[in-house]
């Protein structure tokens, strides 16, 4: 069935709606995928993606579609009846060369090579490998003998939609590869709640609508307010430093800088710990004792409406986050253990999430024993622009 | 079958973004172009009208810019004033609504393109406030009790440089292209279009150092096409010689904007 595209696409995560489909239907009856696979490759793109960086995506799971790589069966019927008008009559051919600006000379090779592949076809008709990834379907092979679709006179634009599907060139543009500042910044705007839907008491002058309603007054001064329109969240930042996190250092200042520039915050407040929090997180990434701030003020100072973002790789030896801290100093143990510690912010902020720089290993050892621990606790997402936006959605519901 | 859109004398078009074009017309859908600055997003629409002779509208956005100025504006302030004085024809309301630019489109008896350029400088909401008005083509004027209705419905191109996300139900009804960075047989092509005789090993040279210098790592700002003309220009009026160019990059500063940028590239050379 042809709809299996459509559910396969969906289900390797490229959100076509059913009004996308439903343009892509019309489009197809209007002939503009023009019986070609490039084309209906072009028009899919053009009609079902929205944004440069699901290209890679699309481009993938394009190429496992038609190439049959991971689908089991074989291209449905009905699928190829629409995709497949052969262009069997060589006049016809001739007429659509001549239209693409060929010389007659150039299309007698072309012409040639065609009814080479023609012949080719009716040969191998059975389990031929020849075409496109079809189980010995022939159609598919469509965009290798279409004259939109084969190569001809080494012209790049002429690339088959397998071809260009194959180069994937918009690689970089994936949202799970880790961005520059601005995607982050583009991240953190989500977390945006203007005031106007929370309940302020204080007002201000409706300029616009003052002005409008004196004029239909005749003159009458008609003053008019509104509720100010100013992002009223407030974010707490707490991010690892030093030790195995080094690694992702760069990273993390890219986080740190996005969220200091994006400058859209009621507040926001950064804190350092390393590896755990105890009693103490540190208002300087070096994570000296003069600059502690104790847990308990924290709690004190910020109250619950507060979304607090943990950044951290969340490795760490399984005691560091079980026992207590000691205190060389002082020599005493702290009065919390990580884990108690991470437990409290979870009481008191309901809006918490952990950003992870690291992967999740697909074979956890010993030193990601934490990392699955505290991913129970807190909803925790890789710090990727991708990971990053989910997270700010996932702070900006009601938990 | 309609006009269809080949590219113009002014304009090089990929044929990606040909077919994307005459897709978004044939289905009467607006087509969103995204690209990096310089790829020709705007001269798009330019180059769609004058290829189909049609009126182009501009809408150009600003951080300022309202979802209902492009339908109407209704003077209130005026007629207050011409009321003050007993100018006549106060009663006439429809004396003081002014079409925006979408409504101008709307009123074109012959199909017109209307542009719509950079859509993401505008609120997050804009969009969203557009979509009836796109779909449908029309809108309603409550102070007229009218409605203006899309004599011919106008081909709508909508450009975005990506500052701002757009809203997933507005994408939903757009058809879609992003133009990709012109490779170096297209910027030739481009370069044709621009300049009349240019001295070829010139253009080698200078191609070769564009393309270099758009790889160079850790760019804040890579050079785009606009640039390079610039570029050219002052290649061709300072008359550098063309085995100049790849070794000493002069004139880099219209290539690149920033400081930092520009420190970039010249450590890059002195290691040459």
């Amino acid at each position: 069935m042809f709809i299996e595209f459509f559910y396969y696409l969906r289900s390797r995560g490229i959100k076509v709606s059913l009004n996308e489909w439903m343009t892509l239907l019309e489009a197809m009856e209007k002939g503009l995928h023009h019986s070609t696979l490039t084309g209906f490759y072009n028009l899919c793109r053009a009609v079902l993606i929205h944004d440069e960086s699901d290209f890679d995506k699309f481009d993938q799971v394009f190429l496992e579609f038609f190439e049959g790589v991971e689908y089991p069966g074989e291209i449905p019927d009905e699928f190829m009846q629409r995709l497949n008008h052969p262009v069997v009559d060589v006049e016809e051919v001739k007429i659509d060369l001549a239209k693409l600006g060929f010389a007659p000379e150039e299309m007698e090779d072309i012409l040639a090579f065609i009814q080479d592949r023609l012949n080719r076809q009716n040969e191998e008709h059975n389990g031929g490998n020849t075409w496109i990834g079809t189980h010995g379907y022939t159609p598919a092979g469509n965009s290798g003998w279409h004259p939109h679709g084969v190569r001809i006179g080494g012209q790049s634009k002429f690339r088959t939609a397998r071809a260009v599907a194959g180069e994937r060139k918009f690689r970089d543009f994936r949202k799970d590869n880790t961005l520059d500042t601005r995607g982050f910044q583009m991240a953190f705007r989500t977390l945006r709640s203007l005031s106007a839907r929370t309940d302020t008491q204080e007002k201000e002058l409706d300029v616009d609508a003052t002005v409008r309603a004196t004029g239909d007054k005749g003159g009458l001064l008609d003053v008019r307010y509104r509720p100010p329109r100013k992002n009223t969240i407030k974010v707490l930042l707490l991010m690892d430093s030093g030790g195995s996190i080094e690694d992702y250092a760069n990273l993390c200042s890219m986080l740190f800088q996005a969220a200091v520039k994006s400058n859209s915050f009621k507040e926001l407040h950064i804190y350092y710990f390393h590896n755990c929090i105890f009693d103490n997180v540190y208002s300087k990434p070096d994570i000296k004792l003069e600059n502690k701030i104790p847990v308990d003020w924290l709690f004190r100072q910020y109250g619950p409406e507060y979304r607090v973002i943990f950044v951290g790789d969340a490795m760490m030896d399984p005691y560091e986050l079980h026992g207590h801290d000691y205190n060389w100093g002082l020599r005493e143990f702290s009065d919390y253990s990580g884990y108690d510690t991470f437990m409290r912010f979870l009481k008191a902020y309901p809006h918490c999430v952990w950003l992870n720089p690291e992967k999740k290993p697909a074979h956890p050892g010993y030193w990601f024993r934490t990392y699955q621990e505290l991913e129970q606790i807190f909803p925790m997402y890789h710090l990727s622009q991708e990971g990053l936006e989910d997270a700010m959605h996932r702070l900006m519901q009601r938990q | 079958m309609k006009e269809k859109f080949t590219g113009s004398s002014q304009y090089v078009a990929s044929d990606d973004l040909l077919t994307t074009v005459n897709i978004a017309m044939t289905l009467q859908k607006p087509l969103l172009v995204k690209g990096e600055p310089g790829t020709g997003k705007t001269m798009l629409a330019k180059a769609v009208a004058d290829a189909l002779g049609m009126e182009l509208i501009t809408w150009n956005i600003k951080s300022t810019t309202k979802a209902q100025d492009g339908l109407y504006v209704y003077d209130v302030v005026q007629r207050l004033y011409d009321s003050q004085f007993g100018t006549s024809g106060v009663d006439n309301i429809a004396q003081y609504i002014k079409l925006g630019k979408l409504g101008e489109a709307f009123q074109r008896e012959k199909q017109a393109v209307l542009l719509i350029d950079e859509i993401d400088k505008a609120d997050l909401e804009f969009p969203n406030d557009l979509l009836w008005e796109l779909d449908q083509m029309e809108f309603y004027i409550p102070e007229l009790h009218q409605t203006v209705k899309a004599i011919e419905r106008p081909v709508v191109i909508i450009t975005s440089n990506a500052e701002k996300e757009l809203p997933d139900a507005f994408l939903r009804r757009c058809i879609f292209h992003y133009i990709e960075f012109p490779d170096e047989d297209e910027m030739r092509k481009i370069l044709d279009v621009h300049f009349d005789n240019l001295d070829e090993e010139l253009v080698n040279q200078a191609l070769a150092a564009f393309y270099y210098i758009r790889t160079l790592p850790a760019l804040q700002k890579k050079p785009s096409t606009s640039e390079l003309i610039d570029w050219l220009r002052a290649l061709q009026y300072g008359g550098v010689s063309a085995d100049q160019i790849k070794k000493k990059i002069p004139y880099a500063g219209v290539l690149l904007k920033k400081d930092k940028d520009l420190e970039i590239l010249r450590r890059q050379l002195d290691r040459r």
